[in-house]
This record gives C-alpha cells, structure tokens and sequence, in this order.
C-alpha cells in the first residue's frame, strides 16, 4: 500500500476546496452549465439519465480497508446504499446529488482517495495489474512506477485540456492483466540486457467507435526517462491531436493518421529537447516512492496446510478453490479473486456492507489490503492458504464466493441505458439474463475459460471488441439491436474480435450466445481447447452457420 | 473584459489591430500573426510596442526570430475546453527564453488560472469581472505541484527530497 504524505494530502485538501467552490459558484448560477461540465467532469461528475454520477479514482486498484470502509460510508449516506466498481479500477455512485459532493470528497480525501480526472479530456486514472506486487514471475511491482506516473499526470498544468481523454495502464507480469494494448499508453516493464528497468512503450490503441490495437512506439524506455517520454507524446498530442470531430480526437486516431513512424518521429524529436531536464527520475526519487509502499511481513507456512487438505473434502469449497484461488509469490499463500458477478445480479455491483464486511476480511486475512481489478471483479492480495475455508466461509455468506471468476457468468458489462445518458441499448439486463442461461457451475466449468462483454453504445465501455464473445447493443429504427462478435481478447494477445452476422433483438441475445456455446462444444478438438483456440483455428464461419442456420 | 497584469486588474494599453485596421502613428499595437509576419519590420519600426496575436494551431517556432523585439506575445484559448495554447506558452518560456509579456485571452476563467500561470502566462484577460477580482486569491489555490515546469516552483518531488536530506543530518 501506498500511504500518503503531508504534500499528497495537502494537494487533495486543496483540490476539494477548489471543487467546493466550483459547486459553490454553480449552485448560485456564477457558473452556467456549460462551463461547470467541463470543470465536474474533471473531478468525475457526470450527468446521467436520472441523477449525478460520481466516479471516484481507485489508483492502480489498490486499497486499504480503511479506504473501503470510506466508500461504504459514501454509499450509503451520499447514495443508494451501493457502488459499482468499473473496467478502469474506479468505483462510481449512480445517485449522488450535486450539492453534498463537496462533502462526499471531502470524507474520502480523509482515507487518501480522491475522484481527479476519473473524467474529462485529461489523463485519467493510471491503470495497473491487480496482481500487482504478488504475481509470481514479475519483473517488479508496476505499482511504484504507476504511482510515479499518477503523480505527474495529476493537475498538469500542460495537459488538463487535451483534444480528448487519456488512458495510461501498466503491467510487469507477461500474462497481461492490465489490457494495456487497448489504452492510450501502454507500458511493459522490462529489463534490458543490463539488467537496468525500463519500458515497451505502446502507443495508440483503444476501442470505442474506432477500435486499434496499440503499437510499439518504443522497445526500451529507461526508468529514469519514463516521464519525458511520456511528457514529448502528450506535447505531440495536444498540439496535434484532432479537435474538430470527438470520435476523432483520441490518440489512436493521430497515430493511425500520421502512420506510427512518423508519429514515433515527432515524438523523438521532441523528447530529444526534454529529456535530459528535471523530468529525469533519479534513483533516490524511485527509492523514495518505494519507501512509501508498505508490504506485509510473510511468515513462513507450508505450501499445504492441514486445514486446506481437511477442506478438500468438500466440493463446493473446492469448486471454489480452483475457480478464485491463484498462486502467490510467497509460499503459503494466495491471490484470492472476489466475484461480484452472482447469478442475476448486474456485473461489479457490490453493497455497503458488503463492503464493510470485506474491509474486515481484509484485516483479517489479507494484512488490510484489497485490490480492484479491470474485469470488475475484487480480489484479496495476500490470504494464507490456511485461511482459505475460513474466508470461503465468510464469503459465502455475504454472498461473495460465487465460482465464476474467468467463466462464462464472469460478464463485464456497462452500465448501459438504465443508467447512460449516453447508451442506445440495455447491458445490464442481457447480462443478468446470460448469468441465469449459464447459472449451472458443472457447465460453466465445462465451457472453460469465456469471457463475454457488452457495452450498450459505440463507446464501449463495456470493452466489447476484445470480449471473446462481444456484445453492442445500438438503436435501430427505434429498437435495440444487438452485434455479435466472436474472437476478441485483452490480454498480451490482444485482438479485436468479428462480427458473426446481423444483429439481433434483446429478446435474441441470450439464445444466439447459447448457440456459440454449443457450436464451441461440438467443435472443440479435446476439453482443453479454449474458446478462444477453437475461434482462432476455425474462424467465424462454423460458429455463424450454426447460429444463423433457423434464423 | 478585464486585463490582470502582475497579479492586479490593470489598463490595457494595447489596442487591438485587425488584418485590414490602419496602422496608428503611436500608441503600443496588438496585432494579428499574419499581418505581423508579414510586416514585421514596419511594424517593429514605429514609436510604440508591438505585440502579436498567435492562434494555438501554428507553429511558435515561427515567432522565434522576432521574441527579442516585441512585448506581448497573446496566444488564444478559443473555448477554456481547448489546451493547445499551454505547450506553446511553456515551449516560449522554457525552450526559446521568452521574458515579455505572455498574455492569456479568449475564454479564460478563474479555474485555468494555476494552470496558466504554472505555464509561464503572466497576463490574462480575463471573461468575467468576478473572476478578475478573485485573482490573487484563486492564483494561491494551491501550495503542492506534482509536475517541473519553467515557473520555477518545487515540485513534491523535490520536496520530498529537501525533507529527506535535511532529516539525514538530524540523525
């Protein structure tokens, strides 16, 4: 964990005063709506159909269960008693009123949590691995350098107004949790052939309306450079980047446009200029953040503890155990993940006392930390192996140990129209009706690893281009119609996935994905062979004969 | 609108030229980049400052040869929403040393105020009378700066750093 010092928390003190004055200024009419929007939406206010949406920034995905408990306390005196944690590691309020948000920053700003540009054209939210610091085989925990980079990105003064938003994820694992080959910036920590830390720089990619997969702009950064260089692709983006069209306007569209050796030209050139100046990180600045991340003291335990071994016998606990439980740097210990996807329920969804109830499980079995990952699923970083039934028990109950974690049920979804203001079609409904089609754990297990997706509008906050299965929903002719798409993925395999047809009705939705799944199992060469590999060895083809053949 | 200049509301004594405007004998002229590139060396002749106009999609570069001479350099903020006017204000003051006035106008509010002048704008014209009269005020907003830029203020960074030094000889 990361604690803040005197000059973290003094700038976010001063930033909910900033914010205070700002409501103030609306709320007496000094402002108009138009100038305020641009202003909320730098702190993370929206306007959505029905009420105020607040989306508070959760750094990297890391948190304390103190900072939990101070989101429980949001739900449930500022909103509706629930949050809704998203694709970007934040959490947002649906129902939260604009005259006591200055209240509700401020109680978070207590526990170090703050809402900066979790909206807006600016850079957002740095993204990172929620395995980061405990995933085996990691080069080193991303998280000091997304701190680093959190850091510099808040309240910059050149690049608060950028053509549009700005999305920066990392990862130091080769599996990539992170999906960084659909952001703006992507960065891969890596080592060089001198052992020295630096970066891949990927640049470019993103979804929405134009979906790209993101390119190597450079194959090593050094460490001590990462923030020049970041800093020379800003400058190039916000003098170049297209500001008369907004499905424009994203970095994606610049690079895709000048070509990315011409892009990775300019950018050269001008961190040329920069480089050797203050942005240059030297090691006692990186020692410094380092010092600051607190990590747990292990103690030494058995790979296998007798209370594991007793807990074997019973089949729901062990159900469980395969499904959520993942192996940890440290022997005797484990990565625990925490659905919030039960059957029927809308996807990342997750009550106040839920919350409260897992801060203290945190506290008991997870040395107080907890993680937030983008597949809107939770996770406990650091649980001994001997603690797993009793945590499996305590999960249970708070309806928390649901086995989907990676299955089919797992469904990330956007919010969709019963919220959006921006959406055409229902998301959060087509995913509950899906979570009820596949509510069968033994078929669930059996279809093996699937990941489906929805966004309710070309914006695809849903992430639907790289769901394995992906699913749009847009507005035609007054009704909402449904695209499918089958072959996408976010990981270091990154693809964008095709579409299998026409679209469908929300009534359809459920039985096409039904008749993927069956044409998948027919076609499969052995159990093991995933989704994902039958899709990329036969193509779309078979999977639209079998779907389209009685429509 | 109200011109802030040294941190106060103050008189403008710059009157704005159009392309077409004839040039007045005296008096301090702010004039659009096309005329002034393209009579920059009548312009810079006459009794009276120069200033220029530049809009945020040409190159700054451009003004280099002429920073020495004129006094205003005004780049534009079309709506507040639009940001490419702070690279070129940091790229005159950090990288081709400008020391004259660097002027903020357009659709400038109190809220872009620290931005502005972490920048290098020492001067604003600012859309709203309120806002003007809260400038010094607003300007002091903030005490913790995450990013170096050329207005010399200390970065948390550095701080942080001063804070670890200064405690090492303590102990």
């Amino acid at each position: 964990m990361y604690a803040y010092d005197e000059i973290d928390r003094t700038l976010v003190n001063e930033r909910v005063s900033e914010f205070r004055d700002q409501v103030k200024r609306r709320l007496s009419g000094e402002l108009t709506e138009d100038e305020f929007k641009i202003l909320r939406l730098q702190n993370g206010v929206y306007l959505q159909l029905h009420a105020y949406m607040f989306r508070v920034a959760i750094p990297y995905g890391t948190l304390a269960s103190n900072q939990l408990r101070a989101l429980a306390h949001v739900a449930r005196k500022y909103d509706r008693g629930y949050g809704h944690f998203t694709t970007r590691q934040n959490i947002q309020f649906n129902w939260i009123k604009l005259a006591e948000l200055p209240d509700a920053l401020a109680d978070l700003a207590e526990v170090g949590i703050h809402a900066m540009q979790t909206s807006g054209n600016n850079m957002r939210n740095v993204t990172s691995d929620q395995w980061a610091g405990v995933a085996p085989g990691e080069i080193e925990d991303p998280r000091i350098w997304s701190e680093l980079i959190r850091q510099h990105t808040t309240l910059h003064p050149e690049f608060s107004f950028l053509p549009r938003k700005f999305k920066i994820a990392i990862t130091a694992a080769d599996h990539d949790r992170a999906a960084i080959k659909i952001h703006d910036i992507g960065l891969k920590l890596i080592k060089n052939e001198k052992g020295e830390t630096g970066f891949e720089v990927l640049v470019g990619g993103g979804l929405g309306r134009t979906p790209f997969i993101g390119k190597t702009i450079k194959h090593f950064c050094h460490g001590r450079d990462i923030l020049s260089y970041i800093e020379a692709i800003l400058r190039v983006y916000n003098q170049y980047g297209r500001r008369d069209n907004i499905y424009k306007a994203r970095i994606k569209i610049l690079v895709h446009e000048l070509g990315i050796e011409k892009f990775s030209r300019e950018v050269e050139e001008e961190w040329g200029y920069i480089r050797n100046s203050s942005l240059q990180i030297d090691d006692e600045v990186i020692e410094d953040i380092r010092s600051r991340f607190a990590y747990p003291s292990y103690e030494k335990l058995p790979h296998m503890p007798d209370e594991l071994r007793q807990a074997a016998a019973d089949p729901d606990f062990e159900a469980w155990r395969k499904n959520s439980v993942a192996p940890h740097k440290v022997q005797g210990y484990s990565i625990v993940t925490i659905s919030l996807k039960p059957i029927g329920a809308p996807p990342g969804d997750a009550t106040a006392e839920q919350m409260d109830a897992l801060a203290d499980l945190a506290d008991r079995y997870s040395f107080g930390e907890i993680r937030v990952g983008h597949e809107q699923n939770l996770a406990l970083p650091h649980v001994a192996k001997r603690d797993l039934p009793a945590l499996w028990k305590a999960l249970d109950k708070l309806g928390l140990a649901t086995p989907n974690v990676n299955l089919i049920t797992d469904i990330i979804a956007c919010p969709g129209l019963d919220y959006c203001s921006l959406a055409n079609a229902r998301s959060i409904p087509i995913a509950q009706e899906l979570t009820r089609r596949f509510a069968n754990h033994e078929l669930a297990n059996l279809i093996g690893r699937l990941h489906i997706n929805i966004s309710g509008c070309i914006n695809a906050c849903g992430h639907h281009h790289v769901g394995h299965i992906g699913i749009l929903g847009v507005e035609k002719n007054g009704e909402e119609v449904y695209q499918i798409t089958i072959g996408g993925r976010a990981d270091e395999s990154a693809a964008l996935g095709n579409l299998i047809g026409p679209g469908v009705k929300f009534d359809e939705v459920a039985d096409v994905v039904e008749d993927i799944v069956e044409a998948y199992l027919a076609l499969r060469e052995r159990p093991e062979e995933l989704f994902m590999d039958t899709v990329k060895r036969l193509g779309v083809e078979p999977f639209k004969e079998r779907v389209y053949a009685t429509r | 609108m109200p011109l802030v200049n040294g941190g106060k509301i103050a008189d403008d004594s710059f009157v704005k030229l159009a392309v077409d405007t004839p040039l007045p004998e005296g008096g301090d002229i702010l004039v659009p980049a096309e005329r002034f590139v393209g009579e920059a060396d009548a312009l810079l002749k006459r009794a009276g400052k120069v200033g220029v106009i530049w809009p945020n999609n040409r190159d700054i570069a451009e003004l280099v040869p002429y920073l020495g001479k004129i006094a205003v350099v005004a780049l534009v903020f079309p709506t507040f929403r639009d940001g490419r006017a702070y690279s070129q204000a940091r790229l005159l003051r950090e990288r081709y040393n400008y020391r004259g006035e660097l002027r903020a106008t357009g659709q400038i509010l109190r809220d872009q105020f620290v931005f502005m002048l972490r920048a290098g704008f020492d001067s604003f014209d600012v859309k709203k009378q309120a806002d003007a009269e809260a400038f010094m005020q607003t300007a002091k907003r903030y005490s913790v700066f995450y990013q170096p830029t050329g207005d010399g203020r200390i970065t948390a960074l550095h701080r942080r750093m001063q804070l670890r030094h200064s405690e090492g000889v303590g102990t």
